[in-house]
């Protein structure tokens, strides 16, 4: 395989520093209610976290601020991009515009409800 | 296609091990020199440290963990987190389906060596937005020193 020697030379941290965000890892599970997803975004507080809807399509975003002290050397460093983006498609039977959510401790939790025709219901038989 | 379909060809497997190796190296996540304590990418929670002319600060990336339920250790120089951090997703029934399960969930421990002039007696560490920040003072470098000639 050729390599270009440039590629490289360059520093890993630079070279991710403006590239791809991480993917958060999610946990996502649905009930009859509707559909819980959690996202692990670790450094992000509220102010710089981003919930967006755009038609079906659920975005989080966020970005890290650690509170670095002034003067800091990274001596080692396992986290070398300091924002996270996940997408989701949302079906049509997900109220994308009732959507709650939740930011504790670095973990973001969003409730999800389902339309109300989405709902699991019984169908009473009428006599007659 | 296959000869049979539970026989791969032998190179499948190879193949991407041998592609995540590429990649690695391209990213120059390969090959760059690493603590020997460091273990495997993707251990939780993820480390980032840092030094000061006063302090060493380590980040832990330990979201939604409980601060009193995390335990730091510093022994003859080396720094021990460790913890748990309970599954969150219930169990799967005939009214709940799981998707997704990727969060980090058991115990976790990880293990630092600290350089020389760490001064263990000071350890202070605070969790906010999911970061654990542990932050050792150095020790005062020994001042050069004239000794009189007598």
């Amino acid at each position: 395989m050729n390599m270009n020697t440039q590629d490289l030379k360059r520093d890993p941290r630079a070279a991710t520093a403006s590239a791809t965000p991480l993917v958060p890892p999610v946990d996502i599970f649905e009930d009859s209610e509707g559909i819980v997803l959690r996202a692990d975004m670790p450094g992000v507080a509220k102010e710089n976290l981003s919930i967006d809807v755009d038609g079906e399509t659920l975005t989080v975003a966020g970005t890290v601020t650690l509170g670095e002290a002034s003067g800091l050397q990274p001596v080692y460093s396992e986290i070398r991009v300091a924002d996270y983006r996940r997408s989701f498609v949302l079906g049509r039977d997900l109220d994308a515009g009732r959507i709650e959510a939740t930011l504790r401790d670095g973990v973001l939790t969003l409730r999800v409800p389902k339309t109300e025709q989405a709902r699991p219901r019984r169908i009473e038989v009428k006599a007659g | 296609m296959y000869p049979s379909l539970t026989r791969f060809p032998g190179e499948l497997f190879a193949d991407f091990d041998g592609l995540q190796r590429q990649v690695e190296q391209l990213l120059g996540l390969r090959g760059a020199p690493s603590s020997i304590r460091a273990g495997t990418r993707g251990a939780f929670p993820a480390l980032n440290v840092g030094t000061t002319e006063a302090a060493i600060e380590i980040y832990a990336f330990a979201p939604g963990l409980d601060p009193a339920k995390i335990a730091v250790d510093v022994d003859n120089g080396v720094l021990t987190l460790s913890g748990e951090r309970p599954a969150e997703v219930p169990a799967a029934d005939a009214k709940l389906s799981v998707y997704a399960q990727e969060r980090f969930a058991g115990t976790f421990k990880r293990v630092l060596s600290l350089p020389e002039d760490a001064d263990s007696a000071g350890v202070a560490a605070t969790y906010r937005d999911g970061v654990l920040r542990i932050s050792i003072p150095r020790r005062a470098p020994a001042r050069p020193k004239r000794i009189a000639v007598q």
